[in-house]
């Protein structure tokens, strides 16, 4: 009965009707297919890289450029011998908490800002001041304030991510669908289900964007907070190599970050990045 | 069992001095099917929103089974949009849970077999073709078992094998559940098809200017001689009533 009503162009029919068999397997299809194109590009630029690298050290020859080998023989020790494993694991902590402090009271004050306007009138100048004090600033402060401890190191790492993610969840909260909270609000759901179902998927890009961006910032960061007053962490552990003017040990620690932060955006941003894209037709 | 009574003056549009509607005043008996007809732009949708509760003005007197609808209203009512409007991160089986408190076993199924969409509720609406996901958003309207159903031109834009067939469903299910039900649209032969009652409205700011209650038999033919006869007389009595006067 219903037969003529469905899209030519879709071959939908009654007895296709299986969600696995006629329209979803195809996209998928193509998805692997870029998939694993992209990762062969991906290693190939990264050889390229380094071949780059190992050419010009040698024939720079200079110590102030360590070459890749020698670079990967350092990691080596400073992996088996050294501290590395423990200074990366101690940063790695405080870039997580620091990075959930943020993203939370981040998005939860951009989702008020964005739907509040006298909220927002009233701190949108405390937002672009907070947005503009250098990092250093409130690090120094929050170190003077608090003293040398771990909980003043957190509070300057959030002080100083927080404002960002506040924008770009604002920016999302401003556009929010008013014609989806309108069914929510006649199908009288739940406060909880019209955030959780119609207004937060909404948000979605948006956190993801500031995500991104967050943990790349927070890296930094907690890094010039564990140089300035911290006795452990990754950026102790550089303020000590430039000391002795190790410059193959800071390239490799630099290394070990690239390979962390290539693991974190395949385990866990490229994940999250198809489950926020489902139904949005490009899965 | 729904009975309406409407009453707003001097309804202006949100942010704007524009006035929308300047005097609406009718009732609707419990189970009657009235449809509004008027030129568009004239505040068709709003009369709409302020009936569900989405807008409220100072001067309304709009009572839901003699309680007061300002800004909220308490009883079952479904709205069925212009547009579709699901949620497009959600597959269609959970677009229809979301609106039910309680899903009984199969429910959801049997609503998308009422609908002709049986064994689409693992698609997201982007998989569907817009008829179907109007389809969807009908069966979500229905879901809920309202006692009032709001329908905001529901069949614009659709090819008219679609539309005809959806104007059925409409017709079996609220006969099957003597809902209540107010039908915004400009065509004047889907209302005399489909209404018990229909009321004319004037350009913005609006105001009623005719009321005529349909008395054809049911079944109707879309196109039937009586159908087109009783339009046909109607138009000659009042040659620009689309057009919103009566001059």
């Amino acid at each position: 009965m219903s037969k003529s009503f469905f899209r030519p162009k879709e071959q939908l029919n009654q007895q296709a009707l299986a969600p696995e068999q006629s329209l979803k397997k195809q996209p998928q299809a193509t998805f692997s297919y870029i998939g694993s194109s992209a990762v062969l590009v991906r290693t190939l630029v990264m050889l390229v890289l380094i071949l780059v690298w190992q050419t010009t050290a040698w024939f720079v020859a200079s110590p102030d450029l360590p070459s890749f080998i020698l670079v990967v023989e350092s990691l080596s020790y400073h992996l088996s011998e050294g501290e590395m494993v423990a200074n990366l694991s101690i940063t790695l902590g405080r870039v997580l908490i620091s990075f959930i402090i943020s993203m939370v009271l981040g998005v939860m004050i951009g989702i008020i800002m964005g739907t509040h306007q006298w909220v927002n009138k009233l701190t949108d100048s405390l937002l672009i001041i907070a947005l503009n004090i250098p990092a250093l600033v409130t690090i120094l402060l929050c170190y003077i304030w608090f003293g040398l401890v771990e909980a003043a190191a957190i509070t300057a790492v959030v002080i100083n991510k927080i404002p960002t993610v506040v924008v770009m969840i604002r920016e999302g909260a401003r556009v929010v669908d008013k014609d989806l909270l309108a069914v929510a609000k006649i199908y009288k759901l739940s406060a909880s289900k019209t955030f959780f179902k119609v207004f937060l998927p909404q948000l979605y890009p948006f956190i993801m964007a500031s995500g991104r961006a967050g943990l790349s910032l927070i890296w930094k960061i907690v890094l010039v907070v564990e140089l300035l007053g911290r006795s452990d962490g990754v950026g102790f552990a550089l303020n000590t190599l430039f000391q002795f003017f190790d410059i193959a040990g800071i390239l490799a620690y630099t290394l070990a970050f690239i390979v962390i932060i290539f693991l974190v955006e395949a385990l866990m941003f490229r994940p999250l990045d198809r489950i926020i894209a489902r139904g949005s037709g490009n899965d | 069992m729904i009975e309406l009574s409407v009453a707003i003056n001097d309804k202006y549009y949100a942010n704007s001095p524009a006035m929308v509607l300047k005097q609406l005043e009718f009732n609707v008996a419990p189970g009657e099917f009235v449809a509004i007809i008027g030129p568009s732009g004239c505040g068709k949708t709003t009369l709409l929103n302020m009936i569900s509760g989405l807008e409220a003005c100072q001067n309304q007197q709009i009572f839901c089974n003699g309680k007061a609808v300002n800004g909220a209203n308490e009883h079952h009512v479904s709205y069925i949009f212009q547009q579709p409007r699901l949620m497009p991160w959600l597959t269609v089986r959970e677009n229809l849970q979301l609106v039910l408190h309680s899903p009984q076993a199969g429910q959801i199924d049997r609503l998308l077999q009422q609908v002709g969409l049986a064994g689409t509720g693992d698609y997201y609406p982007h998989q569907l073709s817009g008829g179907m996901q109007r389809r969807v958003s009908i069966a979500r309207a229905f879901a809920i078992n309202p006692e009032l159903l709001l329908l905001d031109e529901p069949f614009n834009s659709l090819d008219l094998p679609t539309a005809t067939r959806l104007r059925l469903l409409l017709i079996e299910l609220c006969q099957q559940r003597n809902t209540t039900v107010i039908f915004v649209t400009h065509d004047l032969r889907e209302a005399i098809y489909l209404a018990d009652r229909i009321i004319f409205i004037s350009n913005s700011p609006s105001t009623i200017i005719h009321q005529a209650v349909v008395d054809l038999p049911r079944p109707r033919d879309e196109s039937g001689a009586q159908e087109l006869e009783w339009q046909a007389n109607l138009m000659a009595k009042y040659p620009n009533l689309l057009a919103g006067s009566v001059g």
